[in-house]
């Protein structure tokens, strides 16, 4: 009763070979996503090597070059303060991926948990957690920030300020908990969840090794939406000056701020950091998507 | 009659004089996939003739729908086209038709029914609405007038109270009525062709017939031609005058119903026939089954098709086989259709099944008493009602035995299953395991028992973790109750169990999603195994599978319990699955247990007027036998079990229920020795 001959069972062995490595494998078939993951890479590169490769100090004032604009001295021109705009850029890369990954990794993966967990006992722990998520969503995200950015002031740790990714973490968990538990949902009514408790494995087991993988592509989007969204936030709240201060480099501090009073001089102290942010928000997407495909066996052949 | 077999003959008897009035030739359709060409329809050609019923028979993929889909223009673009052949449709070639005048054609002259009468209807429109539209469109009438033939034609597919469930939404109809509005719709326009694409496969057996009863009462009265799209070989039998066979792309076999049937000329064919269980036959040992898969459209075999996985392979089969002409219209697409019969004598007959024995006076492995579920739903407006689901269910399933639980959808037969898992608590009522009461085991008492009992699934696309490869699947049990000590031992033991259920170890490196639904359960059924239970509830474990597998797979499950002393609780609600696998018999109905009985003498002897109308609405694949079985379809739909009738549930379609039996809830009782049936007119 042999269903499958061995001979449909043994792929071409050349092929085969060279995309066994996963990097070879993931480049072959995610272009999109190595063009988002060059992005973040370079984003990466200048944040970790900004020290040596940036060509000046980004706090150094330089009132001779105030609001230069681009030129071979200063590619991306200067702020109101003779600061290069490029060497603050590439600083800021450093302040918006520690925060925003640390944020949207961490409030990503608790509310990817708890998500599955409301979903997986369902009833009346379900809805207990889900109220609780109602009331945290009934905040707008800023204003939820603020009151735990208010409520447990600053507490910088190794030049992190742990205050401020926590403030930024809370806002993101019932967001990603909702769309994770809807995802669950789904997840806990297919057989192979009943065949599993049928096995008598522990809820733990159930929810971390049958139910998480399988809200992987969820969970990947989130947490790349959400890092663009903490860069955002991390921004905005120092903008309010609860956030980063001047004059540690931020990308959304370089588009508040003086640049609002001088954009129409000085275009480039806006559309450089705007930039910035927006292809480090399109990169982290196209990776995220890539990653989903790559990662769901059912696509690949 | 038909001894000789003249090839060179031409076409001898053509089933009516006539010009077809629909005739597909030497079609072919195309897929674009991701990883290629896909030739779905490769020279495919049939005629349909005014006023007959075509049934176009095969498995999933082998091209049946695609073919249809063509004929209505409506293959997915742009992945799909039509890359040759004519469909001729009188004298129009409707691959070369604009859209414009495709749509005009299309409701009008030639209409399909759909599988999922569920999907089929837009559910935020009225009936009306969509009865309504082809009028109004196709032949110009004004609201008034499409309301009155609307009314008129529910009433002639059997609608009750047609004025006032206008307008009514599809969900408020139940499946049966739902295919019914679709007939209706596809009768607004006196269409010359309806084509039915499984036109019942989602629908009950008794709403089936009565829904396959009506369409060929209507094709007969309105002189419509039906082509019907069907895997279903029974319904075949009863209602389609000629048969086409699909295979791979191909038409491999086509004839009169009773010339297939009686006298299959092509080897799929023969084994289409008889690897399904049959509830006109006695029951015979393992069924025939047509070994392998299918071939892979993508880059299909050179020759005959079929020649894989044909016990009648021979050398000619490397040549692509034409479609021989052979007696008073058949024909076959087999080099070798004269020597089928006399190989077939030669094979030798299937061994018998060793009949599972049940050891007098040992306690049953597991014992259900008086078991209930009760589901509370939300009615509307906040409103809860009450579903007893399962209503006072007790029996026993004697070690080493299958029983086998049978019933219509809603009956409640899978909840049982459920409970028995405890995957589903119960409201009331005992299910002792070895004696032990599930429902009030420890956790630690319950993890023991998971280990003596398992469960293989119904769909065996969504049982199988698509996250896990096949090896991890069947090494986490093993690994979680360590059983076996190690990674390398548990992939040992893995590799065991496939072969065990006929798969080969090199598939444990693969993902759910590339192998055949056959290949999954089979996996399914391998991860039950991993635990070495003593008892496996197989819910509906076969009934998402093409016929050949299906086969297959009870063929396993047999084999597995004679050699390894399993006991089974089966559920189905296909009858002759079950008669072929149990030795014991519980029919339920709304909720409850309406008979009990020895496998034998249920089927020699069905007592309740239920498991009796159950039986005269299964078709059996024989047109002899079908065509002079009365047609005493069972009337009426199953009632809402929010809202169950009063005493006996089923007095509402019981031919013999009486006042009495709306008053009293018929017990279950003892009729003969060994037969328990509830009903108080026995």
């Amino acid at each position: 009763m042999t269903t499958l001959s061995q001979t449909a069972l043994r792929p071409s062995p050349a092929r085969r070979r060279w995309r066994d490595n996963p990097v070879v494998d993931f480049a072959v078939s995610q272009p999109l996503g190595v063009a988002g993951l060059v992005a973040v890479l370079a984003m990466v590169v200048a944040a970790v090597l900004a020290d040596f490769i940036a060509p000046y100090d980004p706090v150094a004032i330089d009132f001779e070059a105030m609001l230069a604009p681009p030129s071979l001295a200063h590619p991306f021109g200067t702020d109101s303060f003779g600061r290069d705009i490029l060497t603050r850029i590439m600083y800021g890369a450093r302040t918006a991926l520690t925060i925003g990954f640390i944020s949207s990794f961490i409030g990503c993966t608790i509310g990817a948990l708890i998500g599955l967990a409301s979903a997986y006992y369902g009833g009346w722990r379900d809805m207990i957690v889900q109220r609780g998520i109602d009331l945290l969503l009934s905040f707008p995200i800023i204003v939820l920030a603020l009151v735990v950015v208010a409520m447990v002031g600053r507490n910088r740790v190794g030049g992190i300020d742990v205050n401020l990714i926590c403030a930024i973490t809370v806002p993101i968990i019932p967001r990603a908990a909702r769309v994770v538990r809807s995802a669950g949902l789904s997840i806990r009514e297919m057989p192979y969840v009943d065949a599993a408790r049928a096995a008598g494995y522990s809820s733990a087991r159930i929810i971390l090794r049958h139910m998480a993988p399988n809200v992987l592509g969820p969970y990947l989007i989130l947490l790349t939406a959400y890092i663009a969204q903490a860069i955002l936030l991390e921004a905005s709240l120092s903008f309010l000056g609860l956030g980063v201060n001047e004059p540690t480099p931020a990308w959304g501090l370089m588009l508040s701020g003086n640049s609002a009073n001088f954009y129409q001089t000085a275009p480039w102290m806006i559309l450089f950091p705007g930039a910035a942010i927006s292809l480090a928000v399109f990169g982290f997407n196209l990776v995220g998507d890539a990653l989903r495909d790559w990662l769901d066996p059912r696509l690949k052949t | 009659m038909l001894n000789t077999l003249d090839i060179a003959r031409p076409v001898a008897a053509r089933p009516s004089a006539q010009a077809p009035l629909l005739s597909v030739e030497n079609l072919r359709v195309e897929f674009d996939t991701s990883r290629g060409r896909v030739r779905a329809v490769d020279g495919v050609s049939w005629n349909v003739y005014p006023g007959e019923t075509m049934a176009i028979v095969g498995e999933s993929g082998c091209g049946k729908s695609v073919s249809a889909l063509a004929v209505m223009g409506l293959l997915a673009k742009p992945a799909g086209r039509v890359a040759g052949g004519r469909i001729m449709f009188g004298d129009r070639d409707l691959t070369k038709l604009s859209t414009s005048q495709l749509r005009e054609l299309r409701g009008r002259d030639i209409a399909m029914v759909f599988q999922e009468p569920m999907t089929s209807l837009n559910p935020v429109l009225s009936i009306g609405m969509q009865l309504a539209e082809p009028l109004r469109i196709h032949l110009g009438m004004n609201a008034q007038e499409a309301r009155e033939r609307s009314i008129e034609l529910l009433g002639l597919v059997g609608i009750a109270d047609a004025a006032r469930r206008l307008d009514q939404y599809p969900h408020q109809f139940s499946g049966g009525m739902r295919q019914r509005v679709m007939i209706a719709i596809a009768l607004t326009c006196n269409p010359k062709l309806i084509i039915a694409d499984e036109p019942t496969t989602a629908l009950d057996v008794t709403i089936q017939a009565q829904v396959l009863e009506l369409m060929k009462e209507l094709s007969q009265k309105l002189g419509i031609a039906l082509v019907i799209i069907t895997h279903n070989l029974g319904i075949v039998a009863r209602y389609a005058d000629r048969l086409t066979v699909m295979y791979a792309g191909r038409v491999v076999e086509e004839g009169t119903a009773e010339q297939l049937f009686a006298r299959p000329r092509h080897p799929y064919t023969l084994g289409l026939l008889r690897s399904v269980p049959r509830l006109d036959r006695p029951r015979a040992g393992l069924l025939d089954t047509i070994d392998g898969l299918p071939p892979n459209l993508l880059a299909p075999p050179t020759g005959c098709r079929f020649a894989e996985r044909c016990f009648l392979r021979a050398a000619a089969c490397e040549a692509d086989p034409p479609l021989f002409d052979l007696a008073e219209g058949q024909r076959s697409a087999c080099h070798r259709h004269a020597k089928l019969e006399q190989a077939l004598a030669a094979r030798p007959a299937a061994p018998p099944l060793p009949e599972a024995a049940p050891s007098d006076g040992e306690a049953p492995l597991l014992s259900v008493r008086a078991l209930r579920k009760d589901f509370h739903v939300p009615v509307g407006q906040g409103r809860h009602g009450l579903v007893r689901a399962v209503d006072d269910v007790s029996f026993d399933v004697p070690r080493g035995t299958t029983l086998g639980v049978v019933g219509e959808s809603g009956c409640g037969k899978t909840t049982v299953g459920r409970m028995i898992l405890r995957l589903t608590p119960q409201t009331s009522g005992e299910v002792l395991f070895e004696g032990t009461d599930i429902a009030s085991a420890s956790a630690e008492a319950m993890r023991k028992l998971r280990l003596r009992m398992q469960v293989v699934f119904q769909d065996p696309f969504s049982s199988l973790n698509p996250r896990m490869s096949i090896g991890d699947t069947l090494n986490e049990p093993q690994l979680v109750y360590r059983k076996a000590r190690n990674r390398r031992e548990a992939d040992e033991r893995s590799a065991e169990l496939l072969r065990r259920v006929g798969l080969v170890p090199e598939m444990a490196s693969r993902y759910p999603h590339q192998l055949s639904g056959g290949q999954r359960q089979r996996v399914g059924i391998a991860r039950a195994l991993a635990m070495q239970p003593s008892f496996i509830v197989c819910d509906e474990p076969v009934s998402a599978l093409d016929v050949s597998v299906q086969a297959q797979i009870m063929n396993l499950l047999t084999d597995l319990q004679n050699s390894l002393g399993m006991t089974f609780l089966f559920i189905a609600h296909d009858l002759a699955v079950v008669r072929h696998i149990s030795q014991r018999i519980v029919v339920m109905y709304l909720g409850r247990v309406v008979e009990a009985a020895d496998c034998d003498d249920l089927y020699r002897e069905p007592l309740h007027p239920y498991t009796q109308a159950l039986l005269d609405a299964a078709p059996v694949p024989d047109p002899t036998i079908e065509r002079q079985r009365a047609a005493r379809v069972l009337k009426g739909e199953p009632p809402s079990p929010l809202n169950p009738p009063s005493g006996c549930t089923y007095h509402t379609r019981c031919p013999r229920a009486t006042a009495e039996c709306a008053g009293i809830v018929p017990p279950l009782r003892e009729v003969r020795p060994g037969h328990f049936a509830a009903c108080i007119k026995l």
